[in-house]
């Protein structure tokens, strides 16, 4: 790491090349779009956030004293839309993958600059949608939107989330459209499929969910918004339809979803663990196949959802052996971890710390899946708070973890400057503990039976649950701190020079913050990824 | 610039290099694979159409049966026939793109648009027909001599939700069809650099193809009746 003081950078990169606000809003930079991604999303995750502390506040006691239960409908359900369609979905893909896609396989850019920045203009209009529910009044349905309750009977603002949410997938259906054609014809010479980085192959495997999935959810709110506006009935009983039909179309999509939210997490930390660990990882083509067996399997899984609904046993039985085959790939990747960090001198940075909380989390996230993917357990457990802990450990433990690993591994790379190394490590430690302070608790809650979606509660589940606000307001300043040391970084952060972890990706190579074609001269690659010792990378005229 | 051969400035020529490819070569096949991954989305898209269609019809034969010997067979077949050859010319269109005349892709592309419009013009009338017979669900419905009542207006949903859907990606099939016009007249494409054409030619062929789908779908498949004995 370069110790040097800090020094005005007067290198040409892709911030200082241009300037001025329209230089931001109309470019064509895939590094420069994934600042504007930053911006946006941070923003609804902060909003999210907030949602998340009013619900931990009236947890607090078990009378609903701190508001009534139409209002806390429509605060869990913001809660709810806001952290899966604007925060979770685009957060990596759009923001990391955004940025280092091109980057690690030597491109200039994405292969369409225009629909790369077009799909940001769309995430936009969606977050137009979303805060007018916001400011009008909110909706009440649950993220999940279930027919005919969403359709006939809830009073708030319906047809307009619908649309924020639809607007939305077809943001993600382009980021993933761009990622496959990108890594089918952009990557260097030499760079073979083997020789991708991990990140690689899993962005691949998210944008082939993406461009698969995202439109079937497309369609659904589609039929929602023409049942609910033009009473064109699809699901209502009352139009003859069957609300059954809403939640198979519906998970069709929403459980792959979950897959959008974890791969890409998971190709972060292929790239953390090995570099901290200065090794080759366990079993390259295991862990790259995995990503690719999960992005299919994970389209068959859906009926887990629907265990109490009027699907049939038995195709519940065949939905719940799939399920329990989804968490192979899974199982294999957190092993080929472990197996990367055996024996190896392992550095515990910070982005490393975030890996390790990953694998811990992941693990539990995974395996309470297991529970409520067998059909007898999760009739006990359906809409507890076992479900609410379960899909927070992947999705808060598995996939921000990650998250927040990336950003931290290559916030060097982005900005050029390293952040403070104390403080980062006292909040990933805070959201650590934080974390698990938080959701832990709600496992004991929904296996003693509480019910999801309630204001209020009887007394006997208060201790657990003043332990579980406890934990959010722990994990709230642990996501609070990076905001105050990210920002610091950019005007008193130490250089961070090309190359600050020692780590071997071909985006490692340039400078930092990188140029604004990327490199200089197009890489030639001669080896497979992560040869640590190794000379990479030949630059050729 | 109404002449075939004016020099377009450097700058405006879409046929250059972007700034981020190596090759035409390479510019010309991610375009083609970004076109083939978009029609893979639409294929997911109307599938969940599709797969509402046949759950539905699974459940409610009968329903379906009666309900759909309402359509208008006839118009249902003029529109398929109104389509069809509008394919024949988007496809006359783009062979003549790749050999570079001007003047004949322009008229192709003009037929097709025309075609698409009737196409479109007829579709509105069958809307109001159904209006007038109170074939709309909702607001509107009542559906003299449907068997199974309670679900016969799912078969009126399906299809307003169907036909409306493939209709929408009609009209902005029209409207990309003006833009591409105007560009051709105005020589902007060359037998060397026609990528537009090609990939709206495979756009224009699957919105026809979804509605060959749904012309037996809707109109033909009850039509015998005997679903109903």
């Amino acid at each position: 790491m370069i110790t040097a003081p800090p020094v005005v950078q007067t290198k040409r990169n892709y911030i200082n090349a241009e300037s001025g606000l329209m230089s931001w809003l109309l470019t064509k930079d895939h590094k420069r779009i994934a600042i504007l991604y930053l911006y946006a999303v941070t923003f609804f995750f902060i909003v999210g956030g907030i949602f998340a502390a009013l619900i931990r506040l009236e947890l607090a006691t078990p009378a609903g004293d701190l508001m009534d239960s139409n209002t806390y409908n429509k605060v869990f359900t913001m809660h709810g839309v806001i952290m899966v369609f604007f925060f979770l979905i685009p957060s990596i893909p759009a923001i990391l993958g955004n940025f280092l896609v091109p980057l690690m396989i030597g491109a200039k850019d994405l292969a369409f600059p225009r629909i790369n920045l077009l799909s940001w203009y769309i995430y936009m209009l969606a977050g137009v949608f979303g805060v007018i529910v916001l400011v009008t009044g909110g909706v009440d349905t649950g993220w999940t939107f279930y027919t005919p309750f969403s359709s006939s009977y809830s009073n708030g603002y319906v047809v307009m989330t619908a649309m924020a949410a639809f607007i939305m997938g077809f943001s993600s259906i382009l980021t993933g459209l761009n990622f496959i054609v990108t890594v089918h014809r952009m990557r260097a010479p030499g760079l073979t499929w083997f020789r991708l980085p991990l990140f690689v192959w899993a962005h691949y495997a998210t944008a082939a969910v993406m461009i698969l999935g995202t439109p079937v959810i497309a369609v659904t709110l589609f039929l929602l918004m023409l049942e609910r506006g033009l009473h064109i009935g699809f699901f209502d009983p009352a139009y003859g339809g069957d609300p059954v039909l809403f939640q198979h179309l519906f998970w069709f999509y929403s459980h792959p979803a979950v897959y959008i939210m974890i791969l890409p997490s998971m190709g972060v930390i292929s790239e953390v663990v090995s570099t901290f660990c200065s090794k080759k990882p366990f079993g390259y083509t295991f862990i790259a196949f995995s990503s690719v067996a999960i992005a299919v399997f994970g389209f068959l899984v859906w009926g887990h959802h629907l265990f109490v609904s009027s699907q049939s046993a038995y195709a519940g039985m065949v939905f719940s052996v799939l399920s329990f085959i989804v968490a192979i790939p899974s199982a294999i990747k957190i092993f080929n971890w472990t197996a990367t960090m055996y024996k190896a001198s392992v550095r515990l940075e910070t982005p490393m710390l975030y890996a390790i909380g990953f694998m811990g989390l992941f693990t539990i996230g995974g395996l309470t899946g297991l529970f409520l993917a067998s059909m007898g357990l999760d009739v006990h457990l359906t809409d507890t708070y076992f479900v609410i802990a379960h899909f927070h450990y992947v999705m808060v433990g598995g996939a921000i973890m990650g998250y927040m690993a990336g950003l931290h591994f290559w916030w060097p790379k982005i900005t050029g400057r390293m952040y403070n190394e104390v403080w980062s490590k006292i909040a990933a430690v805070l959201v650590f503990a934080g974390f698990n302070l938080t959701f832990f608790p709600q496992f004991i809650l929904g296996y003693m039976g509480m019910p999801r979606r309630y204001h209020a509660y009887p007394p006997e589940f208060q201790v657990l649950n003043v332990l579980s606000s406890a934990g959010a307001s722990i994990l709230g300043l642990g996501y609070l701190i990076p905001g105050i040391y990210f920002v610091a970084s950019l005007k008193y952060g130490k250089l961070a020079g090309a190359n600050p972890w020692g780590a071997t990706g071909l985006e490692w190579q340039t400078s930092s913050p990188p140029p604004p074609e990327n490199f200089e001269i197009t890489p030639v690659v001669t080896t497979e990824a992560y040869e640590y010792g190794a000379q990479e990378v030949l630059h050729v005229g | 610039m109404d002449s075939p051969v004016a020099v377009v400035p450097e700058i405006e020529n879409p046929s250059a290099l972007q700034h981020h490819f190596e090759t035409p070569e390479q510019q010309k096949d991610s375009a083609t694979i970004g076109m083939w991954a978009f029609l893979l989305t639409e294929i997911m898209f109307f599938g969940g159409l599709f797969l509402a269609y046949f759950a539905y019809r699974q459940a409610y034969p009968l329903a379906f049966a009666s309900a759909s010997n309402k359509t208008n067979l006839w118009i249902g077949a003029t529109n398929t026939t109104v389509l069809i050859c509008s394919s024949l010319t988007m496809a006359l269109g783009v062979h003549f793109a790749a050999l570079g005349k001007r003047k004949l892709l322009a008229l192709f592309l003009v037929l097709t648009l025309l075609l698409g419009g009737v196409f479109l013009g007829v579709k509105a009338y069958e809307y109001h027909d159904k209006w007038v017979h109170h074939e709309v669900p909702g607001v509107h419905f009542d559906c003299e001599g449907c068997v199974d009542a309670q679900h016969a207006p799912l078969f009126f949903s399906l299809y307003f939700g169907m036909t409306g859907l493939h209709a929408a990606h009609m009209v902005i099939g029209v409207f990309v069809l003006l833009v591409l016009i105007w560009q051709a007249w105005h020589g902007k494409f060359t037998a060397d650099w026609y990528t537009p054409i090609e990939n709206f030619g495979l756009y224009w062929h699957f919105v026809d193809i979804v509605w060959i789908f749904l012309f037996p779908l809707l109109y033909l498949i009850d039509r015998s009746g005997r679903g109903l004995s």
